[in-house]
C-alpha cells in the first residue's frame, strides 16, 4: 500500500456506502463530478488539492475582499488620527450618510477628471486600437521566419519596460531638455517642450501607450491570422481575387471576432486609463490636462488626506466601472464570444 | 544583428497562388516596419550610448549623444560603488527574486489545485478568485488595510498586496488542465501524491507557460514603483524605479553622487542614463528568451480566459 493520503480511508468506504467501484477511481474526471459522494469523503479525497489553493485564496481574500469593507469610510467623516489603527479609527469616526457623495458630485474637479478620462479613452480607441491590427498584418506578411521573429521581439520589447522608464525615455527625446529640442536650439530654431504642454498632452500619452504596448497587442491578432484556413486564400485566388480583395474578403472577416471582442472589453475598461502613466506626468503638466479618475482619488485621498472623500469618489468609479465591465462581458457573450470568463 | 548564413534567412517558398509582391508595395511595407523597429531601438540606443559617454562628449554634442565616441564606464562605476543607487538596485533585485518565487509557488499550487474540474469546492474557489477580475476594492481602502496590517515601511508591502494575479493563475490552470489525464492517472496508480504529480509530471510538461508566467511576475515586481511610493517613507528602502523617478523628474542627483558630478568628469545626464540602463537591462535581456512561448502562454489566457 502506498502512503497516498486519501487512499487510507478508501477501502472500507464503498462497502459502507454502497457506491459503485467507479467512485474509487480517484483522479479520473468522472468520479470527481459524481455528486452523490458524501461531502466528508470528498473533502478527504480532495484534501491535497484544496490545501494547495489555500495560500492564493487567503491572499486574494485579504487584499481584494477585505478592503471592500473599508469602503465604509466613504459614508463617514473618517479621521485616521482619532485612534491607534485603521480599524478602530473607522469604528470611532462619525457617520455622515451620503454627504461625501454629495460633495463629490458637486465638485467641478471630479467632473473635470471624468471628462479627461473619457477624452483619453476615446483618443486611445481611435489612435491606439487600430495600430496592433495594422502591425500584425505587416508582420504576418513577412515570410522569413528569423526576420519575423526579430521584428516581433523588437516590437514587444517596450511592453516589459516600466512606465517610469517609458516616461523618462519620452522626456529625454521630446522634453524641453530632450534631444530634439536641443538639436533645434543648436541650429538656431526655437526649442519646445512637449512634456509640459497641456495642449498636446493627451496625444503624447496616447503615443506613449502605442510605443509601449502596440507591439504586444500584435500577438493576439497574429494568432488569429495563423488560424485562418489557407485554402480560403487559395480558393479566392483561383476565383481571381487579387491581394487587396483577399485581404478584404478573407483576412478581415477572420479577424472580426477578435477585434469585436477586444473592442468590447476595452469599452468595459473605459474608466481606467493609465493610472501609473498619468500619475508620473501629473506634476510636469499639471492636473488640468493629466487628472483622470484614478489620479483624482490618489490626490484627494493620499496627498490631501481626505480619505472619506477620495473613497467616495473611488466607490463611484468602481461601481460605474463594474457595470461597464459586466455589460461589456455580457455583450461579448451575446456576440458568441467567451468574454473574460468561460460561460 | 549578424547574418549567420544566407540559408537561415532565406524565405520559404511562397504559396503558388500568391503573386510576388510589387516593388512599391515591398518598399512601403519595409519602410513602415523599419520605422516601427527604429522607433523602439533608437531611444534605447541613445540611452545606452549617452550613459557610456564622457562629460566632454556630452557637452560637445550639446546634450544627448547619438554617435558613440571615447566610451567610459565611469557612470556605472560611480553608481555601483555604493550609495543610494547601489542600495536601490540591491533592493530591487531582492524584492524581485523573493516576490517572484513567492508568487510562483502560490500560483502554481493554486492553479494545480484548480486543474481538476469537479473536485470539491472547485467551482466556488474559482469563482471567488475570478470575481476579483471585475472589481477592485479601491485605492483608499487598500491603503488603509495595508496600514492597519502594519505593513507600511516594510518590504512585505511591496510583495503581499500584489502577490497573486488571478489572470496568471488562470493561464497556468489552463495549461495544467491540458496535461493528459491518462499520464496523471497512471502516476497516481503508481502511488504518487498530488504534490509529486505536480512537481514531477505536470510542471516539467508545462515549462513554456511557467517560463512566461515567471517573466510576467518578475517584470511586475521589477517595474513596480507605486506601492513603494505610498507605503515606504524611508528613502534608503526605495527600489530602483523610485530612485529613477526622483532622478529624472525632479532632476535630483542621487545621494553620494553629487561630489563626483560636481568634480568634473561625470555628466549628470550620463548618470541618469546609466540608471535607466540598470532599470531596463534585466528585462531587455530576459524577455527575448521567453519570446517564443508568449503566443501560447498569452493567448490561452488573453483570449480564451
Amino acid at each position: 500500500m502506498t502512503t497516498l493520503d486519501t487512499q487510507t480511508a478508501e477501502p472500507a468506504a464503498p462497502a459502507a456506502t454502497g457506491r459503485t467501484p467507479r467512485d474509487r477511481r480517484r483522479g479520473g474526471r468522472r468520479s470527481r463530478t459524481t455528486g452523490h459522494v458524501p461531502l466528508g469523503r470528498r473533502l478527504r479525497r480532495d484534501r491535497a488539492l484544496l490545501l494547495m489553493t489555500v495560500p492564493a485564496l487567503v491572499l486574494v481574500v485579504v487584499f481584494n475582499y477585505v478592503p471592500i469593507l473599508g469602503n465604509v469610510v466613504a459614508f463617514q467623516d473618517y479621521d485616521p488620527y482619532v485612534s491607534a489603527n485603521g480599524v478602530t479609527a473607522m469604528l470611532e469616526s462619525p457617520w455622515v450618510g451620503l454627504a461625501q457623495f454629495e460633495r463629490v458630485f458637486s465638485d467641478p474637479g471630479f467632473w473635470h477628471a471624468v471628462e479627461n478620462t473619457l477624452v483619453l479613452f476615446l483618443l486611445q480607441l481611435v489612435l491606439f486600437f487600430p495600430v496592433p491590427i495594422a502591425l500584425a498584418l505587416l508582420v504576418n506578411s513577412l515570410l522569413r521566419p528569423r526576420l519575423r521573429a526579430f521584428v516581433q521581439a523588437v516590437l514587444y520589447l517596450p511592453h516589459f519596460f516600466s512606465w517610469v522608464l517609458v516616461v523618462t525615455v519620452f522626456q529625454q527625446i521630446l522634453g524641453g531638455a530632450g534631444i530634439i529640442a536641443q538639436t533645434l536650439r543648436q541650429h538656431g530654431h526655437e526649442g519646445f517642450d512637449l512634456m509640459t504642454d497641456p495642449a498636446v498632452f493627451k496625444f503624447l500619452v496616447t503615443a506613449e501607450g502605442v510605443w509601449k504596448d502596440a507591439g504586444w497587442g500584435v500577438i493576439v491578432f497574429l494568432a488569429a491570422l495563423a488560424a485562418v484556413n489557407q485554402d480560403l486564400y487559395e480558393a479566392a485566388a483561383m476565383d481571381g481575387a487579387g491581394r487587396g480583395r483577399r485581404m478584404w474578403h478573407v483576412t478581415l472577416p477572420a479577424l472580426r471576432p477578435v477585434i469585436a471582442l477586444l473592442l468590447v472589453l476595452r469599452v468595459g475598461d473605459a474608466l481606467t486609463v493609465g493610472f501609473e502613466q498619468l500619475l508620473l506626468q501629473r506634476d510636469a503638466v499639471g492636473p488640468g490636462a493629466a487628472e483622470v479618475l484614478d489620479t483624482f482619488v490618489w490626490w484627494t485621498g493620499l496627498r490631501s488626506q481626505d480619505f472619506s472623500y477620495a473613497a467616495a469618489a473611488g466607490l463611484v468609479k468602481g461601481v460605474v466601472g463594474l457595470v461597464l465591465v459586466l455589460s461589456a462581458n455580457k455583450t461579448a457573450h451575446l456576440m458568441g464570444e467567451q468574454g473574460v470568463y468561460r460561460k | 544583428m549578424t547574418r549567420p548564413n544566407g540559408s537561415r534567412w532565406a524565405a520559404p517558398a511562397r504559396p503558388v497562388w500568391e503573386e510576388p509582391p510589387g516593388r512599391a508595395g515591398l518598399a512601403a511595407k519595409g519602410t513602415v516596419l523599419v520605422l516601427a523597429c527604429l522607433a523602439v531601438l533608437f531611444p534605447l540606443w541613445i540611452v545606452v550610448v549617452t550613459s557610456l559617454s564622457s562629460k566632454k562628449t556630452i557637452t560637445e554634442t550639446g546634450g544627448l549623444v547619438v554617435v558613440p565616441r571615447d566610451l567610459t564606464f565611469l557612470a556605472y562605476q560611480e553608481l555601483l560603488s555604493g550609495g543610494q543607487v547601489t542600495r536601490a538596485a540591491v533592493v530591487s533585485v531582492l524584492v524581485t527574486l523573493t516576490g517572484t518565487l513567492f508568487s510562483m509557488t502560490v500560483s502554481v499550487l493554486c492553479a494545480y489545485g484548480l486543474s481538476r474540474p469537479g473536485s470539491t469546492g472547485h467551482r466556488f474557489i474559482l469563482l471567488t478568485l475570478m470575481a476579483t477580475m471585475f472589481f477592485g476594492a479601491g485605492l483608499i481602502p487598500t491603503y488603509l488595510l495595508v496600514q492597519t496590517l502594519g505593513l507600511t515601511d516594510t518590504y512585505l508591502a511591496l510583495i503581499l498586496p500584489s502577490a497573486v494575479s488571478v489572470f496568471n493563475i488562470l493561464v497556468l490552470r489552463g495549461f495544467f488542465m491540458g496535461v493528459s489525464p491518462e499520464l496523471v492517472d497512471s502516476a497516481r496508480i503508481d502511488g504518487a501524491g498530488d504534490l509529486r504529480i505536480l512537481w514531477q509530471i505536470v510542471m516539467p510538461l508545462s515549462r513554456a507557460v511557467i517560463a512566461v508566467i515567471t517573466l510576467f511576475y518578475a517584470v511586475g515586481y521589477w517595474s513596480a514603483w507605486f506601492n513603494a511610493s505610498i507605503y515606504l517613507s524611508d528613502q534608503n528602502m526605495m527600489p530602483l524605479q523610485n530612485v529613477l523617478i526622483q532622478l529624472a523628474q525632479k532632476q535630483e542627483i542621487p545621494v553620494g553622487l553629487g561630489q563626483a558630478v560636481k568634480a568634473g568628469d561625470l555628466s549628470g545626464l550620463a548618470v541618469q542614463m546609466a540608471v535607466m540602463v540598470l532599470a531596463l537591462l534585466p528585462v531587455a535581456v530576459l524577455s527575448p528568451f521567453v519570446q517564443k512561448h508568449f503566443r501560447k502562454g498569452v493567448l490561452t489566457g488573453a483570449v480564451k480566459g
